[in-house]
Formats: structure tokens, sequence, C-alpha cells
């Protein structure tokens, strides 16, 4: 089993956002990244127990991203991915990491394509899609359970108040969410182990700029907060209707 | 003077705007969704005196020319058995080709689970670029989005002829601006074959999606235990209201997981979002921070969630949301 998983460097969860004085990016001072986290609880800890239930196989991960991303890199190697693919370009939008991802899996021969749910920082939730669309494979959205025997897979996905369980046989790409695996903690071994695990860097292609994000700004401040007197619901009610108008 | 002359004329050009526009209306249980009426307001004010037509997809279970009053200038519809399963690259092909066949530069379809799988799809087809999760209507080619969970706002400026615009649900109110249209049967040239073999569909509500819904009521650890939901329900019944929960509440199984808004979660815009027994971490706030108003119900004066609110109940969770509910029900017969 031939599982490729796409990993992305995010800003930690806690992290309080700031922008350069020309809004057109993020003021890195300060930011602590991890890896993008449904990349790595549910789609990366998914292929290792699939790979580690067939008795062989490789996981293999894939970043669009620079050289200061080989950090984040390391911690998915850690937590046991087999080696890492770095597509060299700084990722500026899902379609331009999409089609370098798929420039690159023309050329190899993965069973599958995982990805997480969305990014934290974009949250597109399009670069599977995008990917799926580039390589003519199917793409199965938000799974949360995911089982392979015998070259077909059947996988549980959420379809928005629901569920469908759909099979699928020859490559696909999906997007894991919540359910699919339970978050894994590196280990001492692991992290050791990641060090000498081969990053494999390659150098992007050129396909036409689509869009570009411009003007990043913080949402304007919250006025202060009204506080009601718990026995007067009533008022609450009102002030809702009057003044809020949301009911 | 030259240079002058050519701004001039370029922001004529401006104002006689003119694009074709494609909505594809995702249907649920064989009905539009409620974002349809969203997505052909949006439409009709970004065409300017370009056309408006709907795509369906799919057998309806309804009449569904009353597309037409929010703007709909043509409804075409694909019936056919193959289409009763979503496959965003199946529907996603289709859409495509209907945007060359009306001669549309800009697709548009809702931010919800079928958008998100069909967009990519279209605007991979289309080369077109591709804007995910818009709030609001253009500046010039600079569409709004949110990013960073919410935490930021940013302008996505589109470079390419055609567009591929989801729209996040209740971003825009919906006006009523037509009269209902005759629905055109059209058959594509080709329905692709789907390579995923639908086994089951088990829907386990028939609400309001959680991301669609104006009005949702959540609760947090604060709540105590799965058995005290009641008066999250109860309040969310009366106000017409979905239901949510903080990660943790779902993580102990006390929710399913489709209720967990934040960071990790689900991120919604509701018009109202009321929060019991949430403390609003800075995760928790990254999924609500959109709504339009907020109130929160906490123990904790110094709770963090009360700076992110726009209305603040101190006091037991317990004894405010009956008398919450009990203040609805009030109103309602009230107004009725
Ligand atoms: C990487 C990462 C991602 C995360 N993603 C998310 C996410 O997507 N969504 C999310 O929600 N969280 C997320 N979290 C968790 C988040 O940090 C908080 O731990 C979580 O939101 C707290 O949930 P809570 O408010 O329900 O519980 P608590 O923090 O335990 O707060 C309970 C609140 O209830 C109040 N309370 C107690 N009793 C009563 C009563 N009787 N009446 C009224 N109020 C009462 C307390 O004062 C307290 O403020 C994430 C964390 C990490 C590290
Ligand atoms: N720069 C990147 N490199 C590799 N994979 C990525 C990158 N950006 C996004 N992805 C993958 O695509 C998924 C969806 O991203 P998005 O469309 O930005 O929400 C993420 O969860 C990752 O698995």
């Amino acid at each position: 089993m031939n599982i490729l998983v796409c990993i992305a460097k995010a800003p930690d969860t806690t992290t309080k956002i700031k922008f350069n004085s020309e809004g057109n990016s993020l003021d890195g001072n300060g930011v602590s990244w991890i890896v993008n986290p449904s990349d790595e609880w549910y789609a990366l800890v998914r292929a290792l127990e699939l790979k580690e239930a067939a008795g062989q196989g490789k996981v293999t991960i894939v970043t669009v991203g620079t050289a200061e991303d080989d950090s984040i890199i390391r911690k998915a190697l850690a937590v046991g991915a087999d080696e890492a693919v770095r597509i060299n370009l700084s990722p500026s939008n899902a379609t331009s990491v999409a089609q370098q991802i798929a420039a690159w899996v023309k050329g190899q021969s993965y069973d599958f394509i995982l990805t997480g749910k969305e990014t934290i920082d974009f949250n597109g939730s399009v670069v599977g899609g995008l990917l799926a669309a580039y390589l003519d494979w199917p793409y199965i959205p938000l799974i949360e359970k995911l089982n392979v025997v015998q070259g077909t897979a059947s996988m549980s996905r959420d379809i928005g108040g629901g569920t469908e369980e759909v099979e699928v046989q020859g490559p696909f790409v999906a997007s894991a969410t919540k359910g699919l695996a339970e978050q894994r903690i590196p280990n001492m071994r692991g992290i050791m182990a990641a060090r000498t695990k081969p990053i494999t860097v390659i150098e992007p292609q050129s396909f036409p700029v689509t869009i570009e994000y411009v003007n990043f700004s913080l949402p304007p401040e919250k006025g202060a907060c009204k506080i009601i007197d718990a026995d007067n619901m009533d008022e609450l009610v009102r002030l809702l209707h009057s003044e809020a108008k949301a009911l | 003077m030259n240079l002058f002359g050519c701004c001039i004329l370029k922001l004529k050009h401006f104002k006689i705007f003119e694009m074709n526009i494609l909505v594809y209306i995702d249907l649920q249980n064989g009905r539009p969704r409620k974002s349809s009426a969203e997505l052909l307001t949006y439409a009709q004010k970004l065409a300017g005196e370009g056309s408006v037509t709907a795509l369906i997809l799919g057998q309806s279970s309804e009449d569904v020319s009353g597309l037409g009053v929010f703007g709909a200038q043509r409804i075409l519809q694909v019936s056919t058995q193959e289409l009763t399963h979503f496959d965003g690259l199946v529907f996603g092909h289709i859409i495509s080709e209907a945007a060359q066949f009306t001669g549309s530069q800009v697709v548009l379809m809702s931010f919800d689970h079928s958008g998100k799988a069909v967009a990519p799809v279209v605007a991979a087809k289309l080369s077109a670029g591709l804007v995910a999760g818009a709030t609001g209507l253009p500046q010039g080619m600079q569409f709004p989005v949110k990013a960073f969970s919410g935490k930021a706002l940013a302008n996505v400026n589109v470079l390419t002829e055609k567009i591929v615009v989801a729209l996040t649900p209740n971003s825009i109110q919906a006006e009523k601006n037509g009269t209902s249209v005759a629905v055109e049967s059209w058959t594509p040239s080709e329905i692709p074959t789907s390579k995923i073999k639908v086994l089951s569909v088990n829907k386990n509500t028939t609400d309001i999606p959680l991301p669609e819904a104006e009005k949702v009521v959540s609760g947090g650890r604060g709540l105590k235990g799965p058995e005290n939901w009641g008066l999250i329900e109860d309040l969310a019944r009366e106000l017409g209201a979905a239901t949510a929960c903080s990660r943790p509440v779902s993580d102990i199984g006390w929710r399913p997981h489709h209720e967990h808004v934040g960071q990790t979660g689900i991120t919604i815009r509701p018009n109202l979002y009321i929060a019991a027994g949430i403390s609003g971490a800075i995760q928790h706030l990254a999924g609500v921070n959109s709504s339009k108003t907020i109130v929160v119900i906490n123990t904790d004066a110094e709770a963090p969630f009360f700076k992110a609110a726009d209305y603040g109940v101190v006091g037991d969770a317990f004894e405010v949301l009956p008398k919450l509910t009990q203040a609805i029900k009030k109103f309602k017969a009230d107004q009725a």
C-alpha cells in the first residue's frame, strides 16, 4: 500500500494574528507553526494505521513549501511517515498547491491520496477537490472511516446532517475529518528517527497565476458586551428583537 | 492628459459592466436549499446587465419555477436518474458544460458540503480563478473572504477571465426581485459515470444543516452532561434554531461530531448565536466570531467569551436557559 498524505503548515491555533503594515502578509513574529491539525491528526494517522494493518507499504507526505517548512515536515515524519517530498514554493493559493502536487503525482504510483479537511489559515477545503480534478480521480470529501480490502476502499463520509457509505476502486483522493483516527503524540524514538528520514526537494513547475490574496486585515472590534440581569430574560428578548434585529 | 482620458474610459467601462452568471442550485431532499435565494440575490447584483441562469441537477420534489422570484432569469434542470447521488466530479463536469452553454463568466455555488466538492472541479475544468468562501460582493475583481479561521479578513484578487465563486451561507440577505420563470429541461452532451459506488445514505436529521442555520444554540462543558441537553434543545426548538457544541463536548461523546463548532470543527455565521456554559477559548471563537449577534450565558463573569459577545448573562445556565425559553414563548405569543 503506497499512500500519499498532503501536509500543510499552519499557525498554532492559539496564535493572535497580525499583519505587516502593507497588509499583504502575515507578521510571522512570535508565530509558532504546527502541522495543520486535520492533516496530522486524521489523514496521516489513518494512513499509518492502514499501512501497519497491511504489514507492508509506504506513507509519503508531500508539502508545498519552502525550506522554512522542513521543521514542520520533520514533525510529521516523527509521527511515523516514511518519507517526505517538498515542492519548493511558498504556497499562495489552493489552485497553485493542487497543480504542483498533481504534477508530482503524475510521475508516481500512489494507491490513494489523503488531505485534511481544511487548512486553518486559508480554510478553503478545496485543495483535495482540485487535486482530484487535475488527476481525474474521484474525490470523497470529509471521510470519517476508511478501510481498504484488496484494492477496494470503503468509506463513510459526512454529508451534512448525515453520513454516506461509499466504495471506490482504483486511485482516489479523500479529505479526512474528525473520527477517522485519533491523534498520535510522537515519542522520542519517532523524533530521533525523523531526523534521518529523507526529504526529497523538487522544484515547482510554472503555471499561470489565477488568484492572489491581498489586503489582509483584522475584523472590526466588537463593541462592549451588554450585561443583562439573569432574572430579566424578557429584557434580553426585547433587545434581541428591537436592537439586534435577531428575532 | 492622455493617461487621464484612459482612466475615465476604464471607469465608464466598469459602469456598464455585465457578466453572465450560472448559479448551481443544490437540492436537499428534493428541494432547493435555503442558500439558493441568497445565491440568486448575489448573482443578480453581480450580473449588472448580464444574465442569471439557475442550474438544477437531479429530480426535484416540488415546483422550482419560484427561483425566478430571487433573480433567476432562466432555470435549467437536468433531471435524470443518474444524478440521484452526488459526486463532485460528475456534477462539476455538467456544471462546466452548462457554463459554456450559457456563456457564463461566473459560476456561483454555496460554500457548503456540495459546493466545496463541485467548485474545485468547475474551476479546474474552466481554468477559472477560485474564490472559496466569499463573504460579500466584490469591489472590482476583489472578493472579500475570511482567512485564518475567521481571525482575519482578506480580499481575493481574481486574474482569470472566468471565475468560480463559492459563497459563504448567510453572507447576503435574500431579496425578491423577479418573477417565476418556466423551467427548461436541459441535456448535457455527456454525463460521466461516477466511480463512487454509494452503498447507503443515513440522514440523521431533516433539519436545517448547522452551517446554513440562521440561529444556533450551543452548549459547552458547563452543562455538565448529555442528560441536560434538553435545556439547549428546548430553547432551540422555540427559536427554530440548530444546536451546536464546543469541542470537548463532542470529544467526550455528549453530542455528535457534526455539532462541534470552532477552528477544528464547523465554521458558522448565523444571525444569532447563543452560547451556554462555553468559556470562549480562541479556537472556539474562530468558528463562531462572524455571527451577527452573540449571546453568552456563563456563571463566570471573567469568562473570555464575554469579550466577544454582544449580550451577556452572568448566571447559571440551568436557571437562565429555561427562563429565556419562557421569555421567547411569551414574545412569540405577543407577536401572534
Ligand atoms: C488545536 C486545538 C484545536 C481546538 N479546536 C477547538 C474547536 O474547534 N472548538 C472548540 O470549541 N474548542 C476547540 N479547542 C478547545 C478549546 O481550547 C477549549 O478547551 C474548549 O473550547 C473549551 O470548551 P468549553 O468552553 O465547553 O469548556 P470549558 O473551558 O471547561 O468551559 C466551561 C465554561 O462553562 C462555565 N460554566 C460552568 N458551569 C456553568 C453553569 N452552570 N452555567 C453557565 N456556565 C457554566 C464555566 O465558567 C466555563 O467558562 C481546541 C484546542 C486545541 C488545542
Ligand atoms: N501547502 C500545502 N502543501 C501540501 N498540502 C496542502 C497545502 N495546503 C493545503 N494542503 C492540503 O489540502 C487540505 C485542504 O486545504 P485548503 O483547501 O487550504 O483548506 C489541507 O488539509 C492539506 O491536506
